[in-house]
């Protein structure tokens, strides 16, 4: 059937077939509050050139997949965001999930550690280890990945402003353990724009932040050539209530920024660009996510090749990791968080992602219990080797409906981009508050929808019944954790030799002053077991800190 | 009696950046007619009391998801002791055991509101304070 004939058609059945019953009262409309409609079909997706549009797994746009074969070669890593307590008590939660079958690490740190403050400053007080493991220093580091072989597993750190020191730290437990910095590879989250946009774990001001990131990204691209050394992230924006679309804008238009900056700093796009890699939201709403990362290979190839002239075929790949959705669990009764973890893990298997962490029952009252971590990683394991989905590359390729929500994501996240442009571009668009805002009105919104009944959330609006109790284990962290570790810093500063780490964060402090990469200056001082609030301190007094005006 | 606009000042103490619930309730106050003062993020308890003290408010709104609420909300509890300024409520949200709501509220603490509490709720709950003043 021609496209203007099922146009035709479907306008018949509207009329003749479809009103035989009537329809439900609950609005159609999908998380991000944007209208579906009753039936999809070939004049939806028309525009649509299969060569140009959708081409084939591996191949220029990509928006079938990054890999030739997908999941029949490799499955995507199983890696379980984990971090509590100690260093000692987060290295045992890594030996068992390793155990049970997880294929990667990924390491939740403390508030303070985000922030770059160390576990003895009165700022971090009631906050060590409390979600996250904190870390202040490499010896620390060296206690989280004991018995783990840095050659062999890969690791994910989600951590930004201060990411360059952590990066050092990990760097420097690898030359201790005897593997070597060719050897090594994983990824730093080292996205500082979302920070200011929506996570909001900044410290120093964006322009000094960027100089930090293109010094990360040279330096690896010579000395750490397999490690990611950006992972441009939607997820947190996500969290912050921001629509399928505005993820999937804002997230690339960051991106744009960082490749902006490294051409900026002098560096080919080739050289950084295959390095770069992503993270994305899964969030309930099941086909627009699975067309979100579909739209979102197609647009940065696009982009890479059109805008920026890549020309390694690497540099255009969009590769990403997936974390199901923390905002949409639920406290009332917890075990259902189950079922929407495996409906968003099977979403972003579906979308081709390339690393996936299921997030656990129990997240939104605490950090995961042992039994919750588990159940959250079989729930991968039953999508990677039950459900059969892992068999063909792109299976709802095709599908009118996905193939539409696709080109409609990838419409409005070009209308975004627009938006951004005319604010003056996305470090502008931060200082005039533009996400900020953007994001805060779809949150509002949302929430709006739930209290009026309008968006249903089972459990909480409906289907909840009077005098529920909540009995899951739940993680508790022992307060002593926090007088453990102030302790354990203090000895590290005790049996160090004070005359090398002032010299190394002297050193450190004239390479902030210039220009040259602070790389070398951090690993010197991370070597000489100088802590991250001691680096962090060095390079505030050259860079100054980032203030942001509140809006709401 | 003329009713006075209820003012609600609205914090997140502590490193956390997680500031989405914090906004959607003071805008949701803000809707319901109340004056909401934002103060934003990575406020310390020195920083909320003063805040509080200075803009004449009767309502102090705390969030907090990282796991810091037995250490902040006791100790802005004690400085609005100490600045007799107790007579201004203290409520929070957030991530918080229900054995820790129980402590807190026997400390001296209003109210704390769970994840997925509708701000209706909350709006509701403060209004009620009022009534009680």
């Amino acid at each position: 059937m021609e496209p203007e004939d099922f146009d035709r058609e479907r306008e018949r059945w509207l009329k003749e077939t479809y009103p035989a019953s009537p329809e439900r009262s609950d609005p159609f409309v999908t998380v991000s509050s944007e209208e579906v409609g009753p039936l999809y079909g070939p004049s939806d997706s028309s525009a649509l050139d299969y060569e140009d549009d959708l081409g084939f797994p591996g191949e220029y746009p990509y928006t079938r997949g990054v890999r030739g074969n997908m999941y029949r070669g490799r499955l995507w890593t199983m890696r379980q965001f984990a971090g509590f307590g100690t260093a000692r008590e987060t290295n045992e939660r890594y030996h068992f999930l390793l155990e049970r079958g997880q294929t990667g690490l990924s390491v939740a740190f403390d508030m303070p550690t985000i922030m770059g403050v160390d576990s003895d400053d009165p700022r971090a007080e009631g906050e060590v280890g409390r979600c996250g493991v904190a870390i202040d220093s490499v010896v620390d580091m060296q206690t989280l990945f004991d018995g783990i072989p840095l050659e062999r597993i890969t690791t994910s750190m989600t951590t930004n402003a201060p990411a360059s020191i952590l990066l050092s730290f990990y760097l420097v437990t690898g030359e201790r353990q005897g593997v070597s910095l060719g050897d090594m590879g994983g990824t730093i989250q080292n996205d500082i724009l979302k920070e200011y946009i929506a996570q909001k774990s900044w410290i120093f001001p964006p322009r000094p932040s960027l100089r930090i990131i293109t010094d990360v990204m040279r330096f690896c691209a010579s000395e750490v050539p397999r490690w990611n050394t950006i992972s441009i992230s939607g997820y947190h924006i996500r969290e912050a209530g921001s629509t399928a679309a505005q993820e999937l804008a804002f997230t690339l238009a960051d991106g744009m920024a960082y490749v902006e900056a490294g051409i900026e700093a002098g560096m080919d796009v080739d050289d950084f660009a295959p390095r770069l890699s992503f993270f994305f939201n899964s969030h309930i709403d099941f086909f627009e996510e699975v067309a979100k990362y579909r739209a979102a290979r197609r647009i940065w190839a696009r982009v890479m090749k059109e805008k920026f002239g890549a020309k390694k075929e690497e540099s255009l790949l969009l590769r990403f990791h997936t974390q199901t959705a923390g905002c949409s669990l639920t406290a009332p009764q917890p075990e259902n968080n189950i079922v929407r973890t495996a409906f968003e893990g099977l979403a972003a298997v579906l979308g081709g992602t390339q690393s996936l962490h299921t997030n656990s029952m129990d997240e939104v009252l605490a950090l995961p219990s042992e039994k919750a971590a588990e159940i959250a990683l079989r729930t991968q394991q039953v999508i990677a080797y039950e459900t059969g989905v892992a068999n063909t590359a792109d299976p709802l390729g095709g599908s009118y409906f996905v193939e539409y929500l696709t080109d409609r994501l990838e419409r409005q996240a070009l209308e975004y981009f627009a938006e951004i442009e005319a604010e003056g571009g996305v470090l502008q668009a931060i200082d005039r508050g533009y996400f900020q805002r953007r994001i805060a009105d779809a949150a509002y919104r949302y929430q709006m929808e739930i209290e009026k009944g309008e968006r249903v959330i089972v459990g909480v609006n409906r289907f909840a019944h009077e005098g529920e109790s909540i009995d899951i284990e739940l993680l508790k962290i022992d307060p002593l954790v926090e007088r453990e570790q102030v302790e354990s810093l203090r000895k590290v500063r005790s049996e160090r030799d004070q005359g090398k780490v002032d010299e190394a964060l002297t050193g450190l402090k004239g390479r902030a002053e210039g220009t040259d990469n602070l790389m070398p200056a951090i690993l010197d001082s991370v070597r000489a077991h100088a802590t991250l609030g001691e680096i962090v301190g060095v390079m505030k007094g050259v860079f100054g800190e980032y203030r942001e005006k509140p809006i709401y | 009696m003329s009713e006075k606009t209820v003012r609600v000042l609205v914090a997140k103490p502590g490193l956390d950046g997680h500031d989405r619930g914090a906004k959607v309730v003071a805008r949701a106050l803000r809707d319901a007619g109340m004056e909401v003062i934002y103060l934003g993020l990575h406020q310390t308890p020195e920083q909320v009391v003063q805040a509080a003290v200075d803009e004449d408010v009767d309502v102090i709104g705390l969030s907090i998801l990282s796991g810091a609420h037995m250490t902040v909300f006791p100790r802005v509890l004690e400085m609005l002791r100490e600045r007799g300024a107790s007579d201004i409520k203290l409520v929070g949200g957030g991530i918080i055991p229900e054995e820790d709501i129980e402590r807190l509220e026997g400390m001296g603490v209003a109210r704390l509101f769970t994840p997925g509490t509708p701000t209706a709720e909350i709006v509701d709950y403060i209004r009620g304070l009022r009534w009680r003043c």
